[in-house]
């Protein structure tokens, strides 16, 4: 099968890649650029698991074509927080014991991400709701939810 | 090593997870994550059909594809002698193993395995699996669990016999066994009740939803020697399970434990890997092999949907005199469902003189099932949870209470035999019933449930090793993969029993040939059974370091005392030396320090708990929203209480989705019509609300800090917890599961036509 040459940014990094037509953005993260921190849970954009920030949107990478991810800026888990110090959303999540196997772990935390910085003080049901689309089978959501809040207060403590 | 009430200083903590940062970064490595180079991409051919024989396979247009290495189907897989191989509470029949794994001359469901490929890339592998060719004969199929009990039903099998019935049956039949469980006198014990009500329940198979897909990578040596890296529950199971599959010993294949993103039961045995390493021993490279979600849904698990008909007598005063129950179970393709543990533990939280509870065994045509979260026990409890809500209500008395007055209690004997240690179900109910939520207010349409559950929990064999380093850190091996924070609630019991903080041991779960043979991370065994393998491990160390101590003091072992991460000296100069101090030494006084201890744990100790739900359910649409929800749970001891309330949330939060939503639906020809995350709708963040977990404590006497299994429990009261919430709202009573919208707004119309 005939690949494709794409040029992108991940995570800050000039990237070139050849993809073959179907091969989705979770693909190439994955199998082609070695970012195993995406995962995939379904490949049908119902779990959340593969979730990325593409040029600052939330986006299910399962549902994106490698190719169409020229000229575009993706964002992973692995791109999320800096050597020195985790991004507060990561932090909550392990203060707040918000994962169990932790397989949906990296979804969540691009998903809350992307919603802090859209929206700093969301509410509980701003919360559910946005979260919405990142499945867990293991916590009930119950402490994913409080490491979220959590975040916004220490983010929001940041700032002042 | 039993139970002493001690001051405990990392025990009951909250410490951050050894493996959070790597798992809140990406980096830890999951199943799917690993590659070699040269490595294969495998794919398996799943029947379309329910039930159909296969007259012939051809693979030649596939084997030719460029780029295919392999290609194999049923003939080339070996049929192993024969025996059972024990996972976690279930038992695993080597020969339907085999079977299920490939089809032979049957297809017994839709995604059966037919034949699998190995090829240079994913897209060719799929691409050759379009051309093999598989003619099928199709047979009339069952699902239905009553239907295949039926004597004309569509037979699965022609060399099943029915076991445990008399006389012995002349014919094959769908029903594998019938298990029994009774005591006292059952027309004596109705005749006495003042109330007997006779209820009948379905449910729908469910799947235990783990979010990261089955996967591995398997390299087969020439000379015999393979590895294989996988996600499982257990990294010894998966080798036991490969080896005697495929006739190799157990020094011929190391299993590499990946971090595992879920399993809840599912993950206690193979449907990969075996395919994987006769696939890579034929094509000489290393193979991996990953399943879609679609292939989750129709070839592992799911657990048993049943037919349950319970009975339950009374006195007025609400004393249960009698309770019988009829469980019929669908094992899926292959006998073995949890019908056994339904059977048992149905009313086990209470103590009841006459019983008289039935189980059946049931093959249909669904994959074959597999263990789920305490399996079968919401099964039975939300049948017999039910009828004790009704009772309740019969005799105008507190559902708490009426459960408390029947409770079992220290001494009392369990249906299955044993008579009960300490345990906390009473402590349970009076928690539930002193708790705000159980005394709120409610609204329209909205009503109050209430449910207990009762899990067993096992013990069973685990193995740990103390290294103790030179700077005074802890390296603690153990076998059980990690599925929710053990490695945080065994060095916390390391360093407990060490007297230093949990940040300083260092656990790791390493591959079968890096420690003994432990069993599944299953069962809620691994903070009882592996703690108590790591206390009796961390004490042998501390044992060594009070000897180095006294060498280097020249003194007796006996003068020696260990106390916050030091020896001490009893008498003499009262000195004292840091586990740093002594390792650093250790050269010189004999060698490196390791404890170790490799044990089978018995005493478990089972877990006890009721829960309570709000609803408030949609007259207009039949959706069922929760409102509020609490858990309360004897957990022995709660070594990381975070982690043990998310074994409580994330229970309660799988029965909801049960309760509510989850099941397989089939089409006419017994296919999957729901094989996705879209259509079977698990609960979303959206769904839920907060979870309260209220853990009690009532210490197992047979563990060091008395910890209980917590994992299971949690599951088993959630969906009569629902249904007896949906009555209180509605009047009506839901006993087939699930409570879909469209399902009660059935219920709900129907009670209006009665009425007229
Ligand atoms: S893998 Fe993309 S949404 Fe599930
Ligand atoms: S922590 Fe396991 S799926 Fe979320």
């Amino acid at each position: 099968m005939p690949k494709i040459h794409v040029s992108t940014t991940v995570n800050g990094d000039t990237v070139e890649f050849l993809c073959e037509t179907q091969e989705t953005v979770l693909d190439v993260l994955r199998n082609t650029l070695g970012l195993t921190g995406t995962k995939e849970g379904c490949g049908t954009g119902d779990c959340g698991a593969c979730s990325v920030l593409v040029d600052g949107r939330l986006v299910c990478g399962c549902l994106m074509l490698g190719v169409e991810a020229e000229g575009k800026e993706i964002v992973t888990v692995e791109g999320i927080g800096s050597p020195d110090r985790l991004h507060p959303v990561q932090q909550k999540f392990l203060e707040d014991a918000a994962l169990q196997c932790g397989f949906c772990t990296p979804g969540f935390i691009v998903a809350a991400k992307a919603l802090l910085d859209s929206n700093p003080e969301p509410t509980e049901t701003e919360i559910r709701y946005w979260l919405a689309g990142n499945l867990c089978r293991c916590t009930g959501y119950d402490k994913i939810v409080r490491a979220v809040q959590d975040a916004a207060l220490e983010m929001k403590g940041q700032q002042a | 090593m039993t139970y002493e009430p001690k001051t405990l200083k990392v025990v009951g903590t909250r410490p951050i997870r050894h493996d959070g940062a790597d798992k809140v970064t990406g980096r830890a490595n999951y199943g799917a994550d690993f590659k070699l180079p040269g490595m294969l991409w495998g794919k398996v051919l799943r029947s379309p059909h329910a039930h159909a024989r296969i007259r012939a396979i051809d693979v030649s247009k596939a084997k030719a594809l460029p780029g295919v290495k392999a290609v194999i189907t049923g003939g080339d897989m070996p049929m192993p002698d024969g025996g059972v191989t024990q996972a976690g509470e279930s038992a695993i029949n080597t020969q339907h193993l085999a079977k299920n794994l490939m089809a032979r001359d049957k297809v017994l469901y839709d995604g059966h395995p037919v034949a699998a490929v190995a090829a240079i890339s994913e897209s060719i592998a799929r691409e050759a699996l379009d051309l093999i060719e598989v003619d099928y004969e199709i047979l009339p199929h069952v699902i239905d669990v009553e239907e295949a009990m039926k004597p004309d039903a569509p037979l699965l099998h022609d060399d099943l016999f029915t076991q445990n019935v008399e006389p012995k049956p002349e014919k094959p039949s769908n029903v594998a066994q019938r298990i029994f469980v009774g005591k006292g006198d059952m027309e004596k014990g109705f005749s006495e009740a003042d109330i007997v009500i006779e209820r009948h329940f379905t449910t729908k198979p469910v799947h235990q939803g783990y979010i990261e897909p089955q996967a591995c990578v398997a390299n087969f040596a020439e000379d015999g020697q393979a590895v294989v890296w996988c996600s499982s529950q257990g990294q010894f199971l998966i080798r036991d399970l490969c080896v005697n599959m495929l006739g190799m010993e157990a020094s011929d294949l190391k299993v590499i434990p990946a971090e595992i993103g879920g399993g809840f039961g599912g993950k206690t045995t193979v449907y990969l890997e075996p395919l994987a390493l006769v696939l890579s021993h034929k094509a000489g490279r290393p193979v991996k092999m990953t399943m879609s979600r679609g292939e989750v849904f129709r070839s592992t698990g799911p657990t048993s949907g049943c037919a349950i008909r319970a009975k339950i007598g009374a006195l007025r005063d609400g004393t249960i005199v009698a309770a019988e129950m009829d469980l019929k179970f669908q094992a899926g393709a292959f006998p073995g469902s949890p019908v056994g543990a339904a059977v048992m533990f149905a009313t086990a939280p209470y103590d009841i003189p006459n019983l008289s509870i039935t189980g059946w065994d049931v093959c249909v045509n669904v994959p074959k099932i597999h263990a789920y979260r305490a399996p079968g026990a919401p099964n039975g409890a939300f049948a017999f949870e039910s009828v004790i809500d009704e009772l309740a209500r019969e005799l105008n008395v507190d559902p708490i209470d009426l459960r408390a007055k029947n409770s079992v209690a220290e001494g009392s004997k369990a249906p299955y035999g044993p008579t009960h240690g300490p345990l906390g179900g009473l402590e349970c109910l009076s928690a539930a019933k002193n708790h705000p939520h159980y005394k709120a207010n409610l609204g329209p349409n909205q009503g109050r449930g209430v449910a207990s559950g009762f899990w067993i929990n096992i013990g069973g064999q685990s193995a740990a090793t103390v290294v103790v380093n030179r700077d005074g850190t802890i390296a603690l091996v153990e076998g059980c993969p990690d599925i929710g924070g053990t490695r945080a609630s065994l060095a916390m019991m390391c360093a407990e029993v060490l007297g230093i903080e949990a940040e300083k041991v260092r656990p790791s779960v390493v591959d079968t040939t890096a420690i003994a043979f432990n069993d599944v991370t299953g069962g809620s065994r691994v903070t009882f059974a592996t703690g108590k393998a790591v206390v009796e491990a961390t004490e042998d160390a501390v044992r060594q370091m009070r000897e180095r101590a006294a060498k280097m003091w020249d003194i007796e072992p006996d003068s020696v005392l260990w106390r916050d991460g030091a020896a001490h000296e009893t008498g003499g100069e009262g000195r004292s030396l840091t586990i740093a101090q002594i390792a650093s030494k250790a050269a010189k006084t004999g060698g490196q320090i390791m404890g170790h201890a490799s044990i089978n744990a018995a005493g478990a100790g089972p877990s006890l708990t009721t829960h309570m739900c709000d609803v408030e359910v949609d007259r207009e649409t039949g959706r069922v929203t929760i409102l509020r929800y609490t858990t309360v749970q004897d957990a022995g001891k709660a070594v990381h209480p975070s982690y043990v309330e998310g074994q409580m949330q994330g229970g309660a939060a799988q029965g909801i989705g049960w309760a509510l939503n989850e099941e397989y639906i089939h089409d006419e020809q017994g296919r999957l019509l729901n094989a996705g995350f879209l259509d079977y709708r698990m609960p979303v963040a959206s769904d839920l609300p907060m979870i309260d977990a209220v853990s009690g404590e009532v210490p197992n006497p047979n563990h060091p800090f008395g910890v209980r299994g917590v994992g299971e429990a949690p599951i088993v009261p959630p969906l009569a917890a629902i249904s007896n919430a949906i009555y209180d709202a509605t009047g009506v009573r839901m006993r087939d599961l699930p409570f879909s919208p469209p399902r009660v707004l059935a219920a709900l119309e129907e009670a209006e036509r009665a009425k007229g």
